[in-house]
């Protein structure tokens, strides 16, 4: 293999396995979570059995790993390519037609992932895993394994839902872009598949997005207590 | 027409250049973009000024010769052409024209709006080629190539190498130049005999060479001017991971 | 007195090649590696020359006024390169494609170069094939065919409208290949700005770094002219901007004999001009008289109607459409050869059916074909002629039919070479368009390529090595000699007293009024008067250009306007020895059009007892008259007959 991650594809072959292992996991989190609004309990069993044990923490590790490497790669690459475009820029820039937004803001769109991610840690995998991890079952409010109770808790309140949704909606554009992206760096693409990996890239954004996004707005009904626990 | 240009004047590569303000007068719709800087040029050779320095060549859209990054687009507002081929039937009266010189860090300013595009040959030299010598080939009918192999092989091979793809990237990446050759070569049976190590001599000349990494915003085909598909990178993209994989 | 020696080996025709080749030395690998051989210019002749001496183990220095190699206007070219391979068993062979390119030539090209030519023509397509070069193909697999101007089978090769970018991608690729491994050595943004002669022998070039203006000094044990044609000294033409005679016109100065200056091919299918600030002409490819048919009306008061936009040209019925082509040459109809076609517009327009507004222009229209064929079949043939087309003219070309005129394209004359290409200065070599030889007086469409590649892969790489051979004792050229020192100094002087004059005129104002005089005095129809006018006209222009050209900026840095003054300045004397030569051939043949001359049908006509010869111009000193010299063209198997298209 030879020198292969010193090239600048190499640096992008990692950038897109390292992603498209982070979309898998999303899938999964997101499957998970949706366990949540069907029954408590189900979702709170899901959170007892990856609590601390070895499995649970080797892939957190491996998780966290992913993220890691896809950051710095994605920090390197973005430092080369700035430096790639020279010292001066243009005066007047034009939007290419056919261009997506997304495609042009990855660090950007990266970053308040990343800065989501850091609130989702506090609001949640501090008080359950990592307090299971410490052995400290009294960090958070609640019991470790009780994930129902924090969702409950923290999606009762419209300002942390509204953060929740914009930081799930940069998220949408990052995968839109980021999912076929990885395939066409992999070089599945070809002028046939270009286009229907971008329609699959929608899809899987999308399908993300609203798996996510239908937790946060269960809990934030049910808060309100309209209808009662009964009809949801 | 009536314009105003706004053009960027560098005295030479080490100088520290800067935009200068221009009119032109009386311009034909007809006029083709250079005749109309012909023009502003020969008005500034009376006046005893400086003219400016483009470059271009068969002004036809086929040598690759010209650039110009005009009002935020590299070939101008126009599609699938090049500088010489704008006209100005594309602007209206009164309009105040942009015109920056390609901006790379592999494409220095020569002077004014020149660059130097030297780096693009590089890249052909470490292994743009099939290596045959002169004489000694078989018939030209001898090894039948699938049409569409042929006419995708033709697609890629219609790259003018003007760098307008490396001067519309945000990450002035030269991926599109480059997977066009190595894509070109890479469908022909002619070319399959040596495609690993010229996918791999060739990315490595222009990562040397301080070419960006390629984010697949697509913009370099929006913006070529013989509409080069991004295709053509995830073939070089396989080509070169492949060939690596197996060292 | 130089004479003018073909070297053209004896013996039957289609054996001359073979026994020349038996007969010329050979240099051995050991030795090769001690000749330097420079290479002007890296267009397809250029490039295919360099990249094939440098794998023979020559070391090989190349240069070009462009930022790249790939930039030469080879790459312009559309329609396809000729080739006699007969894969469409249309009885296409060697010696039709001889016999076409010396008929189309009318007579007036040397027979052994020419077989020679067409000879090597399978071998190019073969390399090209090699090189990867994506000609167009049928479903099975295999080279497909079209037809063009002056032959009635289907020998062109071609990769859609852009053949000639195709082929020079191939040489260049196989150049870039020679300067990785080292043995060609690249100096782009470099003009040629003359040639050292050493003890009689072309020992080395000048030549001024466009970037820096530094004026720099190479020597070799030989050097190849391949710079291309001089089709600019008429401002508008098809040629590139920077295409320029400049080179050739130097290696004249100092020696070698200009052969046939005023045979211009005027081509017939040029986007026609549109005002007087434009700066070149675009041409569409021959290839579209496959389809294409070319029209006027028959009534004037349609022609009247279409310069008032009253009606569109689609609206004029078919049988008020004169297709003057078909009309007067049945048996080649819309692929007559290009100087028959040029003149067949002009003579229409002359008579007042012009198209446009400035009644300079004929229809090539395509709706029969579309009708034929369908769109989509005309767009995979012409997309990208079309689609040029519409962007420069804003007419869609599958709608309404191309307005054309004729236009300057290609200089069939060029510096005299003898059978090896080796021009009268010993060492000094010239190649495609650059020479003379092998065109005659017209060349045929899809034929520049063709020898361009064969002069450059198969001719002067097996002729030089015969010269060579006796170079082998030869140490490596100094530049440090009396002989260097003088052509510097001459160069540094002629760009210091052009910055000097600061006058009023800009090089463009001088090179239009230069364009102007040529195209209406040495242009598609030539009288005496004509042409002694231009002799005159062209005269008191370089006095006032040596008198009043203002060239800003300095010598040190890049400097275009200097560029241009300098191969203005060689214009100047180069389009003064066009009407001169133009003046003495009193015939008419090919592209060189006498109007004293034609037949009662108005065709050209020629002068065999007279005129059978290659008019050679000895440089005769400034301002001086040029002497004539002649090679007499001897028909060994062809029968000279007058060209006929008609049946």
């Amino acid at each position: 293999m030879g020198n292969l991650f010193t090239s600048t594809i190499g640096r992008k072959l990692i950038m897109s396995v390292s992603g498209l292992f982070l979309v898998l996991f999303l899938l999964f989190h997101m499957s998970m979570n949706i366990a949540a609004v069907f029954s408590t309990e189900a979702y709170n069993a899901i959170c007892g059995f990856l609590g601390a044990n070895w499995y649970a923490l080797a892939g957190t590790l491996v998780l966290a790993a992913g993220v890691v490497v896809h950051i710095v790669y994605a920090t390197i690459l973005t430092l080369h390519n700035r430096s790639s475009r020279g010292e001066q820029r243009y005066a007047v820039e034009a939007k290419p037609q056919g261009v997506e937004w997304a495609s042009q803001n990855m660090f950007v769109l990266g970053l308040i992932v990343v800065l989501g991610l850091v609130l989702h840690f506090y609001n949640f995998w501090y008080n359950m895993q990592f307090a299971e991890i410490i052995g400290n079952h009294n960090l958070g409010p609640f019991a470790p394994a009780d994930g129902a109770a924090y969702i409950a808790d923290l999606f009762s309140s419209p300002v942390y839902c509204l953060i929740y949704l914009v930081w799930f909606a940069a998220l949408w554009f990052h995968l839109t872009h980021g999912f076929w992206s990885a395939f066409q760096t992999l070089g599945w693409d070809n002028q046939i598949w270009l286009k229907r990996l971008r329609c699959i890239s929608n899809i899987v954004a999308t399908v993300i997005f609203l798996g996510f996004a239908l937790v946060v707005v269960t809990f934030y009904v049910r808060s309100l207590g309209l209808c009662g626990a009964a009809c949801c | 027409m009536n314009l105003k240009l706004k053009i960027w004047r560098q005295k030479n590569a080490q100088s520290k250049g800067g935009f200068v303000n221009y009119t032109v007068e009386n311009i034909s719709p007809d006029t083709s973009f250079l005749e109309m800087l012909d023009i502003l040029n020969n008005k500034l050779i009376h006046n005893g000024e400086e003219p400016v320095v483009f470059d271009h060549d068969c002004r036809e859209g086929i040598c690759g010769m010209c650039s110009l990054h005009i009002n935020g687009h590299a070939h101008g507002p126009d599609e699938d052409i090049t500088t010489c081929q704008l006209h100005m039937r594309k602007f209206k009266d009164g309009d105040t024209i942009t015109i920056e010189p390609w901006r790379s860090r592999a494409f220095p300013v020569i002077k004014d709006l020149a660059v130097d595009r030297s780096a693009f040959d590089k890249i052909l030299q470490a292994g743009g080629f099939v290596s045959v010598n002169t004489g000694g080939v078989p018939d030209a009918n001898s090894i039948p190539i699938p049409k569409p192999d042929a006419d995708e092989s033709m697609d890629a091979a219609a790259c003018i190498g003007c760098g307008a793809c490396v001067a519309t990237c945000k990450n002035g990446s030269a991926m599109l130049f480059v997977s066009a050759r190595v894509s070109s070569l890479a469908k022909l049976p002619q070319g399959r005999v040596e495609a690993a190590r010229r996918a791999k001599a060739m990315v490595a000349k222009m990562d040397e060479l301080g070419f960006g990494a390629c984010t697949n915003t697509g913009a370099c085909e929006a913006e070529c001017p013989k509409g080069i598909s991004i295709a053509h990178i995830a073939r070089m993209n396989r080509e070169f991971l492949s060939a690596k994989l197996k060292d | 007195m130089i004479k003018l020696e073909s070297k053209a080996p004896q013996g039957p025709l289609a054996e001359k090649w073979s026994k020349h080749k038996a007969e010329i030395k050979v240099v051995s690998p050991a030795n090769k590696r001690k000749l330097d051989v420079i290479v002007v210019g890296t267009g397809l002749g250029g490039a295919s020359a360099a990249a094939s001496l440098g794998e023979l183990g020559y070391n090989v220095k190349i240069f070009c006024i462009s930022d790249s190699p790939r930039r030469a206007h080879s790459i312009a070219a559309q329609g396809g390169i000729n080739a006699a391979k007969n894969y469409q068993n249309d009885n296409d062979s060697v010696y039709r494609l001889f016999y076409d390119t010396i008929k189309g030539g009318d007579y007036r090209a040397r027979e052994a170069n020419v077989y020679r030519l067409a000879e090597v023509s399978n071998s190019i397509i073969d390399q090209c094939v090699a090189q990867g070069v994506p000609f167009a193909r049928d479903y099975g697999g295999l080279l497909a065919n079209r037809s063009f101007g002056g032959a009635q089978v289907s020998r062109t090769f071609y990769a859609r409208g852009q053949t000639g970018q195709q082929l020079l991608l191939g040489a260049y690729a196989a150049l870039n290949r020679q300067i990785a491994k080292g043995s060609v050595t690249s100096y782009p943004r470099h003009e040629m700005l003359d040639l050292v002669i050493v003890d009689g022998k072309a020992r080395g070039i000048i030549t001024r770094n466009l970037v820096t203006g530094e004026i720099e000094r190479f020597g070799a044990h030989a050097v190849v002219l391949a710079t291309g044609g001089y089709g600019n000294v008429f401002f508008l033409s098809t040629n590139a901007m920077n295409s320029n005679g400049s080179a050739a016109w130097q290696c004249h100065k100092k020696g070698a004999v200009f052969a046939n200056p005023c045979f211009t091919q005027i081509h017939p299918t040029c986007i026609p001009v549109h005002g007087t600030q434009q700066s070149k002409l675009t041409l569409m490819s021959e290839s579209l008289r496959n389809d294409g048919r070319i029209w006027v009306p028959k009534k004037k008061e349609d022609v009247e109607k279409l310069r008032a936009k009253k009606i569109k040209p689609s609206q004029i019925p078919e049988e008020d459409r004169d297709y003057y082509l078909e009309r007067r040459y049945p048996a080649f109809g819309n692929l007559v050869p290009r100087d028959v076609a040029s003149r067949a517009a002009k003579e229409r327009c002359d008579a007042g059916f012009g198209v446009n507004e400035t009644g300079l222009a004929v229809f090539l229209d395509f709706s029969t074909a579309i009708a034929r064929l369908g769109e989509q079949t005309i767009r995979e043939r012409y997309g990208n002629l079309f689609q040029m087309y519409e962007k420069i003219t804003d007419v869609n070309p599958y709608k309404e039919p191309m307005t054309i005129f004729p236009a300057v394209h290609y200089t069939m004359g060029g510096i005299w070479v003898d059978y090896n290409l080796m021009t009268t200065i010993p060492g000094l070599y010239a190649i495609g368009e650059a020479n003379f030889s092998d065109h005659g007086a017209n060349r045929l469409g899809a034929s520049a390529l063709m020898q361009g590649l064969a002069d450059g892969y198969f001719v002067l790489p097996y002729t030089i090595g015969d010269y060579l051979s006796h170079e082998i004792q030869s140490p490596k050229v100094k530049t440090d000699t009396p002989e260097f020192d003088e052509a510097e100094k001459a160069v540094k002087d002629k760009i210091a007293k052009l910055l000097s004059i600061q006058g009023k005129d800009s090089v463009d104002d001088l090179h239009k009024k230069l364009g102007h005089i040529m195209w209406e005095n040495v242009g598609m129809a030539r009288t005496k008067e004509s042409l002694e006018k231009a002799i005159v006209e062209i005269q008191a222009l370089r006095k006032e250009f040596w008198a009043n050209v203002k060239v800003p900026g300095t010598d040190k840095e890049f400097n275009q306007e200097l560029e241009k003054a300098l191969r203005v300045a060689d214009f100047l004397e180069l389009g003064e020895l066009m009407a001169r030569d133009g003046l003495n051939r009193t015939e008419s043949c090919g592209g060189h059009f006498r109007v004293e001359s034609q037949t009662p049908e108005g065709e050209a006509l020629r002068d065999d007892e007279n005129c059978l010869y290659v008019a050679g111009w000895v440089y005769g000193g400034a301002d001086k008259e040029p002497e004539l010299v002649k090679e007499p063209l001897v028909f060994e198997t062809v029968h000279l007959a007058q060209r006929n298209y008609k049946d």
